[in-house]
């Protein structure tokens, strides 16, 4: 086990090289998970907030409109 | 709203493909970082040093690829106003400056025990540097007009002029003298590498090529649900 992470000696040089990979990957994907997840429910908020406000149809009863809004 | 009639289409795909894409490149990553360690022989010359080159050379390669992505995206952006160009084109320039970083920053802990330097001035790594200077140029132009769409044209146009750096990348090392070995895999007479060592190599660059897929649909998805908040809010603005 030691001789393996000595790497022959290069150890201080290839393993900085797999960490740094591997925690750069690893921060990018999340933080980009974590924007997907934070921009979906201030959409679905915001949504919620307008969808039923905003009637077209200057007949319709609000009660219409609430079908447009759930087919997400 | 036809506008977003694709890019809704878009999102329901990629919500399908997403998981599928993680799966992928967790997949090959296991297998890839097995046969890097424990298949793959040490150098007859560099020893175990040669691991480095199982993230270092799928860095490189991504960072050029995902910059010749970003300016394909930019100038169908800039031609043909495809919605969705613009935003891949957006979504691939953070992922392209992770991977360039990467390739100098393990290149550099590859050049020290080989080289005896961490850095050297020469063709290869001064052009990959400049790539890296371009994708942040990218990305601060962008931000940088109050304009979205006009933000959006300057880095295409940004985008597409600094492409001539990536024949330069290529080539650097047959045109200039430099410390940087040439190529060993992509060449007009096959690869000169050993299939023990190449394996693990190819299967390390299509692992961080499902990786770039898997974030890419995922910014693009968040772009796209950015778009739609900032309807919604001019709505709440001019409807309310």
């Amino acid at each position: 086990m030691a001789e393996f992470l000595s790497m022959g000696g290069y150890g201080a040089y290839v393993w900085p090289s797999y960490g740094l990979t591997a925690v750069i990957m690893v921060v990018l994907l999340i933080t980009s998970l974590r924007g997907l997840k934070t921009t979906e429910s201030t959409f679905q908020r915001l949504k919620a907030e307008t969808g039923p406000r905003t009637p077209r149809a200057p007949s319709s009863e609000n009660t219409e409109e609430a079908a447009n809004g759930d087919e997400a | 709203m036809h506008r977003f009639a694709n890019p809704t289409r878009f999102l329901k795909i990629a919500g399908y493909v997403q998981p599928w894409m993680a799966a992928v490149t967790l997949a090959l990553f296991a297998t890839g970082l097995y046969m890097a360690f424990f298949t793959a022989p040490p150098d007859y010359q560099q020893g175990e040093s040669v691991r480095i080159m199982y993230v270092h050379v799928p860095a490189a390669w991504m960072g050029m690829f995902c910059y010749a992505a970003m300016a394909i995206a930019s100038a169908v952006a800039l031609i043909w106003k495809h919605p969705l160009a613009d935003v891949a084109a957006k979504a691939t320039a953070p992922v392209g400056a992770a991977f360039t970083f990467l390739a100098l920053a393990t290149g550099s802990l590859w050049g020290k025990p080989m080289w005896g330097t961490w850095w050297v001035w020469d063709a290869r790594l001064t052009s990959m540097l400049i790539l890296l200077f371009l994708y942040i140029g990218y990305m601060a132009l962008q931000g940088a007009f109050d304009d979205r769409a006009r933000g959006a044209k300057a880095s295409a146009v940004l985008a597409l002029v600094g492409a001539v750096n990536l024949p330069i990348i290529k080539f650097s090392v047959d045109w200039w003298n430099t410390l940087h070995q040439p190529a060993s895999v992509i060449k007009m007479d096959g690869p000169s590498i050993h299939p023990d060592m190449l394996w693990p190599l190819l299967i390390m660059a299509v692992g961080f090529k499902t990786y770039y897929m898997w974030v890419l649909l995922v910014r693009i998805r968040q772009e796209i649900t950015a778009n739609k908040v900032r309807i919604l809010r001019l709505k709440q603005v001019h409807g309310g």
